[in-house]
Formats: C-alpha cells, structure tokens, sequence
C-alpha cells in the first residue's frame, strides 16, 4: 500500500460520484413516480369535480351525476370500523407495553400474531370477513333473531366494517405503542411514587399523553378504510345503491369501490372517463389531507417529547 | 517555543507536526487558538488541561476530523513534515490515511476482530488474502492484542472487553501504517489494569510512530509522554518537556493546574 | 390528588415502619415513642403505614381484565382467518361431490383435457369442463411478484441510502414525507393508474401482444412496494451508530466507502426486513394485479404476457360462484395457500434478521 500523496486530485473520488449520482437518481425516480400520477389525475380530474359532483347520486350509468353515495358510505364504514379497531387496538398495545412482560410466551404470541396480521393479503381478509362474519355471525343472527330470514346473513355494513378493522388492527397497534413509549419514565415513577395503582398511572398520566399518537393511528387506518377495495368486495360494498344506507345491515358504496368499478365496468368507457378521474382526485384528496394531519399530529407529538424516552 | 524542543525536532526523525497559528471556531464562537506548536516526531506529547479547554478541539485539527462537524472552521496551518494537510489542493482522506485517531470510547465495527483490523487496508485496494492476514497479525501484535485473540479472529469483536476492544481499535489505526497516532483519552473508559497495558503499548509504539495524546489524568501525561503541552481556556499556555512541566513550568497557571489548584 | 384514597393508616408522610425509638418517628408521628416493653398491649401503638401499594378496586380490575382479554384479539383474529378459510375449503380434502370435478392432485398435475394434445395445466373454472389447475395463477404470481421486487428494491435501497447518507435536511423534509404519501395510496388508484395511463404509454413504446401483461403490473405493484421497503431501510441507515461512521473516516475511507463497507452492512438487518416486508406485500396484493394484468390464466414465461395470479383470481371469480360448489372450494383453497405462504414469507424473513444481528454480535 503505497503511501498516498496528500495532494487532492481535481475531479471528485470516482467512487464518490457513482454512488451519489445512483442514490439520487433512484430517489429521483420514485419523487417523478408520485409527481407523474398526482399531475395526471389533478390535470384530468378538475374537469368534473364540482359541488354538484360531491353532492349528487350518479345517474345514467354512472355516465352523469356524482359520488354522493359513496362518500357517504366512506363515512360510514370508517365510522364504524374505528369504533371496532381503536378500543381494540389500544388495549393491545397497553398490554404489551405496559402490562406484559417482554420475554414471556403470551407477549411474544402477540406480537407474532400482529407482525403477521399486518401482512396477510386483503383477499384472504374479503374471505375471512366473508366466511366468519357474513356466513357464520350473520347467519347466525338471522337463526336466532329472524327465524332464518336473510338480513344480516349477507354483505352488509358492519360485517365490511369489522373486517376493515381486523384489517387495521395492526395500525392502530403500532401507533399507540409508539405513543405509550413516547411517554418519559419520570412521569411514570412520578405518578407511582404518589401512590397511584398502574390502572390509575395509565389512565390517568400515560394515555392522557398519548392521544396524539393514538390519533395518528386512528387517522392512518380511517386512510385505509376509505381506499381498501378487496376486503369489502364481498362483504358488503355495491356498485350502485337507490338509496344511503341506515342500517347496520345494509349495503353501501365505497370511494375506492368505485374507482374499481368505473374503471373495469363502465358500459360507455370514455363518457365514465371524466368521472373516474374525478373521483380518484377526491379519494386521493381524502388521502393526502388523512396522510398531512397524522404528520402533524405525530410532530407535534415529538417536539413535546424531544429527547424524552421512557 | 523552546529551545531545547525545537533542537530535538530537527534531530528527530519523521512524523513531526508543525502547528501555526491553528484556530477553530464553531460558526462565529472561536473554540480554540490561536496555537503554534511544533510537535516532534517519534515521541509521545500528551495534552493536558481541564475540561473544555480545548485540548481535544486541537487533536482532532490535527487529522482534520474537525470537519464532521458542521459549522466548523480552521484558520492557520498544520503541516506533516512540512507538507501542509489543509489547503484548497489537500485531500482529506489522504491526511487521515497517515494520520490515524484512536477514539476515547472504542468503536469496533460490527464485524469480525479480523474485519476490524483488515477493513483500513482493504480501502486502501489491499485485497491480497496473505498480504491481508500477515499485516493483520503484525497490527494486532504491535497493539500487544495478538495473543489473546490469534484463535478468533473470525469472533465478532464486540465480544471482546473494553480493553481489548480499545487495542483492537489500536490495530485497526496501526494496520493502515500512519505516521502519527492520536489518541483522545484512550484510556479513560478503562479499568486501571487495562489501562495500564494501554500505557506501556504508547511507549512502545514511540519507537516507530509520533503520539499525541490528550488525558485528562496528569500522572498518566508524567508517566507516558515525552512532552507535555497545558492548553486552558482554548489557549496553549506553556509546550515543553514533561519533565519541565511537571517540575518548574514556567507559566503560573500551568503551575496551579499541576498542583491542583483547580481541576 | 383526590380519588386517591390511600389505605395508609397513620403519617401520610411515610409508609415504612420506623424502628420504635427512632426520633424521628416521634416527630413524625406527633406522639410518645411507644416503648417496647413486655406491658405494652400491641394495639396501644399509633397504627402504621402499611407498606402496601394501593389496592385496585373492582372497577379497575375488571377494565384491566377486559384489556388483557382484548390484548389478544389480534391473536384470535389470525386464527379464526385460518380457521374460517381452512373450514370452507376443507371439502376439497373430503366431499366426494367435489371430488367428481376437481382434487388437490387434479389442480397440481397436468390433466389431458379433451380437446388438447397433451396433458396441460389449465386454469378454466367457467367452461363445460371445469379445469382447475392451478399452476397458471402461481406462475402469474411469482412473475408479477419477481418484476415489482426487481424494480423495487433497487430504487427504494438507493433513495433510503440517499436520503439517510447524501440528503440536506431540508431535502429530506420534502423527500420523506412525499413518498410517505406515496405509500397512503390506495392500491385501487394505482390499478387505476396502471389500467388507464401506463398500459397505452408502455404499449406505445414497446408494442407488447398484450396490452396487460405482467410487465405491466409489476411495475404498476413496485409503487406500492416501494415505500414499504424505503420506509424501514430509511429508519434502519439512520440508525447506525455515528462512532463506526467516525471510526470509518478518522481511518481515511472516502465517503462512499464507509457507506458501502460500514453503514449499509451495519444497517443490513434492517434492509432485510424492510425487504421482506416488501415481498410479502408484493405477494398478496389484489387490486393492482386484478386490474393490470390482463387476468388471462395463462402459463408462460413470456413477461410481456397477460398473467392471473392467485389473489387476483380470487378476488375475480368469488362473486359468480355457487356456495359451497367446487370452485367456491377451490378458491378457498387458493387463499389457504395464500395465507400459508405469506405466513411463511414473514417467519422466515423474521429469522433471518434475527440470525443476522447475532452474527453482527448486536445484543438486541
């Protein structure tokens, strides 16, 4: 190994400008993918997005009106599905972290289980909530409370709904956990040196302090529920309803439903083309104000706690 | 500077560092300097002070690890045998190639003890695997390491005690055949045992490498060092031969450092 | 500090029993040290604090039993998804009526179908012979699944090595949060965006037999990949320990040698798993696929052919079934395999990563 002059040579290190120049570019290409699909769908979605569109049914086979319907039934589904999910999801997240103990069996199963909740497909999800809750607790239902008639034994709202939270579960778990580690240990020892039991210590200090995180949680899921197509497919969604749904065992439109349907379905391609476009900017609108509100709910979060870690 | 060094530096051979008017400042607050010092080679020059006063600042200037940091400058000039290692036509890495550090926490990378000495050699294109294992071994024997892991070499280093890992890191700085050796407090991490091995492995490494080593323990700077420089407040105050410093420096305050009159 | 009613007896200022004579327990308590002798009955002392934590009361015993219950509902859940999927498509082991139409050995082994040459796999549920092979909708699978991972673990590694090594921080505040949003996505948009604009412009350019084909989709699917892999390779760069860094430089590497040789080795545990996380999305994922990839079950190795793959057909074919019936089964079944093999994707790339970070010595 000869020993280097320190005399720099003029041109960068060779090494030095490949990788660079590489990792930009990668990071280049995945920015122009984003910029290309919002360019194109605001480019072509303005056209007919107008207060009407938001505020009508569609008409004429889904050639003329709007999405009224399908907002509607985001609403609802999301709705419900967080009232599933978040008592559910944070109580799990409180028994791992708070109440568990970190090497044992049950904590482990847990997080198994909901590292692997996390990646099973959205199908498998349609087919779960189609098998468990459509066929065997809506039919179950149905025999005790209606005498075999079908009402609940079919695509319905709830049934979609605690399909997308079991879908979401893992979301909303993450989150809260997050928040819950978030929350410094002083505090903690603070509120167990008054004499506070854990129940009080969490309820009263850790959660109060973890609500921005949970929030986070709760808006990133609503984000799923409103896009999910698979999980619903068969478990409730429809492609055009005569009237809103107000029951729980009614079937609803969905935004991202029927971008699936106006684009694979429509009868009259090019007529639906300017309403498809419309919609995706709505559901992609949704999206990105979901998506900005949990960043600035989670740094907000993290300039209170800079630094802190319990 | 005196005038007993300056006649030790011309005789001495190479490595020396000569020092001019170096300064560091972070954005707009001076850290340290104005320094002149000549530092000779083939010996061992401790850096002793209080903390703060920028002794460790002035060590990494020296192989231009200063500029990790953002919103650092240097004003004034170092020179290798008077090359200068800052100026505009001046390769960086080029300087921290002869120019090895030896950090006050040992930082072993996660690899194997054979990976951690071999890792400075293979970015410099050796890639020969019994050119690789021969100067692995010669490093790890100069660091007095050899020894104790020559049967695991293929174990992850992290494995290792704290000692250990700190004469690893040693062999690692020596495999890459620096002519200068700086070390920021490599021993202060350490049990007095260990530190002890530490010691007597710098006296031995002053047969072939120039050291400069800051330590906030004076006994340490007395026992190992041939000579001494007090900073204090980010000003070197007096720069002479440890014995000197140790038995009649001439500044008052580096007489009230020695004795203890503050920490 | 109301609703907190201590069950100390005594000092509030103390719950530890002070020796009898201590002094301070005299002041404390604001009365005589009691003095031990063989006289003093024991209930004349000043009762003391109990050294007790407060006990919780039945309310807070039953919410923490209802926590603790729900805890596990992400337990239950993944095994009622396999109890239920594995209940409905049980009868392809069992039922002799679908037996007549189709076997597990009649979807994996090439039938002679009459009318063909030779024995072939084929998918075609709807038809006057119902086929069910199902190796058409795997070989779909992996095709759509190899093509987005080819894409997309390239340029999500680059972008989290750029963004965590080379980026300034105001770069990374845009970068980060962009593809964030790239990740909130909804699949469904980018089946539409795939169906809609990047066939014609993909067609245009390479005037492929089919207009959606495989190509198609693994593209379209990498997009959603992308940000999955980014996300945790991001996290994982920027967490190597700035000392190896410095380690790296003080021993005069140049800058991408210490991120080629030390930060992204350092880092390699976590790019594994933001890389399996990444595959098992590319695996399961239904809506891309099901509007980009021309949903044509045919088996080739041609990727600029139309594909079917597994979730895709399910999600297709479910609405027109008959309940319980052979294809009701048989797609069942599929999403047992689904199911399995994802499981499967995720556990063993949860032990390689732990093997990983032994190997690196790292005590997580």
């Amino acid at each position: 190994m000869k020993r280097p002059t320190l005399q720099a040579s003029r041109r960068p290190r060779t090494g030095d400008a490949i990788l660079w120049l590489a990792t930009g570019l990668a990071t280049l290409l995945v920015l122009a993918v984003l910029a290309i699909i919002l360019f194109d769908v605001i480019r072509n979605g303005t056209q007919k997005l107008t207060l009407g569109f938001l505020t009508k049914a569609p008409a004429e086979g889904m050639t003329a009106g709007g999405i009224f319907p399908a907002i509607i039934g985001t609403v609802e589904l999301v709705i419900l599905m967080t009232l599933a999910a978040l008592p559910a999801g944070v109580a799990t997240a409180i028994y791992l972290h708070e109440y568990a103990d970190p090497m044992g069996i049950p904590t482990r199963i847990v997080r198994i289980a909901v590292n692997n909740l996390a990646g099973v497909p959205s199908i498998v999800f349609g087919l779960f909530g189609l098998g468990f809750f459509v066929q065997f607790a809506g039919g179950g239902i149905d025999k005790l409370f209606y005498g075999g008639a079908k009402v609940y034994g079919q695509p319905a709202l709830i049934w979609a709904a605690l399909t997308m939270a079991v879908l979401t579960l893992p979301v909303v778990i993450v989150a809260t956990e997050e928040a819950l580690s978030a929350v410094p240990r002083d505090v903690r020892l603070a509120s167990a040196a008054l004499g506070a039991t854990k129940f009080q210590t969490i309820v009263r200090v850790v959660l109060p302090q973890a609500v921005p995180g949970i929030l986070t949680g709760a808006i990133l899921a609503i984000s799923r529920g409103a896009g999910e197509v698979a999980p619903i497919l068969f478990t409730g969604a429809a492609y055009f309803l005569p009237s809103l749904p107000h029951t729980f065992h009614d079937q609803f439109m969905q935004l991202g439903y029927h971008v699936y349907v106006l684009a694979t379905q429509s009868p009259d391609v090019d007529a639906t083309r300017p309403l498809l476009y419309a919609t995706v900017l709505v559901l992609l609108a949704l999206t990105f104000a979901l998506n900005a509100s949990a960043i600035v709910v989670r740094s907000r979060m993290r300039r209170r706690f800079s630094g802190a870690h319990s | 500077m005196n005038m007993q060094v300056a006649q030790e530096t011309a005789e001495a051979a190479t490595g020396s560092l000569s020092v001019g008017k170096l300064a560091v400042f972070y954005g707009d607050k001076k850290a340290m300097g104005p320094v002149d010092m000549e530092i000779p080679g083939r010996k061992v020059t401790a850096l002793i002070g209080p903390s703060g006063c920028g002794k460790s600042t002035f060590l990494r200037s020296l192989n231009r690890m200063n500029e990790m940091i953002t919103g650092c400058r240097v004003e004034g000039d170092v020179k290798l045998d008077a090359e200068p290692i800052y100026g505009p036509g001046v390769d960086a890495v080029a300087v921290r190639r002869r120019i090895g550090m030896v950090f006050q926490k040992s930082n072993p990378f996660p690899k194997s003890i054979y990976e951690n000495v071999a890792y400075g050699l293979r970015i410099g294109g050796v890639n020969d695997r019994s050119e690789l294992s021969g100067r692995v071994e010669q490093a790890l024997e100069h660091a007095a390491l050899w020894d104790e892991v020559k049967d695991r070499l293929h174990e992850s280093a992290l494995g290792l005690s704290g000692g250990q890992q700190q004469r690893l890191c040693i062999a690692r700085a020596l495999a890459v055949e620096p002519e200068v050796i700086l070390m920021d407090e490599p021993a202060s991490a350490l049990d007095p045992i260990a530190t002890a091995r530490i010691e007597e492995l710098i006296h031995e490494l002053a047969r072939d490498y120039t050291v400069v080593i800051v330590t906030h323990n004076m006994q340490q700077a007395a026992r190992v060092s041939h000579h001494t420089a007090f900073f204090y407040m980010g000003d070197l105050i007096e720069f002479d031969r440890t014995d000197v410093i140790f038995t009649k420096p001439r500044q008052q305050k580096t007489e009230d450092y020695i004795t203890g009159r503050f920490g | 500090m109301n609703g907190n009613e201590v069950e100390r007896e005594g000092s509030n200022l103390t719950n530890l029993p002070l020796p009898p004579d201590d002094p301070s327990a005299r002041v404390l308590r604001g009365a005589p040290a009691p003095v031990l002798t063989s006289h003093t009955a024991p209930n004349a002392r000043p009762r003391r604090p109990r050294l007790v934590l407060k006990r919780p009361s039945i309310g807070e015993r039953v919410t923490e039993l209802v926590i603790h219950g729900l805890a596990f509902s992400a337990v239950a859940a993944m095994i009622l998804i396999l109890v239920f999927i594995a209940k409905e498509a049980w009868p392809i082991l069992t039922s002799s009526a679908i037996h007549k139409e189709v076997t597990l050995a009649k979807m994996w082994f090439a039938q002679q179908w009459p009318g063909y040459d030779a024995p072939e796999h084929v998918w075609q549920p709807v038809s006057e012979v119902p086929k069910y092979g199902a190796w058409p909708l795997v070989v779909g699978t992996i095709k759509v699944t190899f093509i987005s991972m080819i894409v997309a673990v390239p340029l999500a590694v680059g972008a989290a090595v750029f963004i965590s090594q080379y980026a300034s921080r105001r770069v990374r505040e845009v970068a980060k949060p962009a593809i964030e949003f790239l990740a909130g996505i909804p699949s469904v948009v980018l089946g539409f965006f795939a169906l809609i604009v990047m066939a014609s412009w993909l067609q245009s350019i390479f005037d492929f037999d089919s207009r959606l084909n495989s190509i198609v989709a693994g593209i379209a699917l990498s997009f959603a990949v992308i940000p999955v892999i980014f996300t945790v390779c991001e996290e994982a760069l920027g967490a190597v320990p700035r000392s190896y860094v410095e380690a790296s430089v003080a021993l005069g590497a140049a800058r991408w040698q210490t991120i080629s040789k030390v930060v992204l080795p350092a880092a390699a545990p976590g790019v594994a798993a933001g890389i399996a996380l990444g595959l098992g999305r590319a695996f399961g994922e239904t809506m891309i696929v099901l509007m980009a990839s021309g949903n044509a079950a045919i088996l080739s190795a041609n990727p600029a052919e139309s594909v079917r793959t597994l979730s895709a057909t399910i999600a297709a074919e479910l609405a027109e079934v008959v309940f319980g019936g052979p294809h009701y089964t048989v797609l069942f079944t599929l999403a047992v395999l689904l199911f399995v093999v994802t499981f499967g994707i995720n556990f063993i790339g949860d032990q390689t990563i732990s093997r990983m970070k032994r190997r690196m010595g790292v005590s997580q």
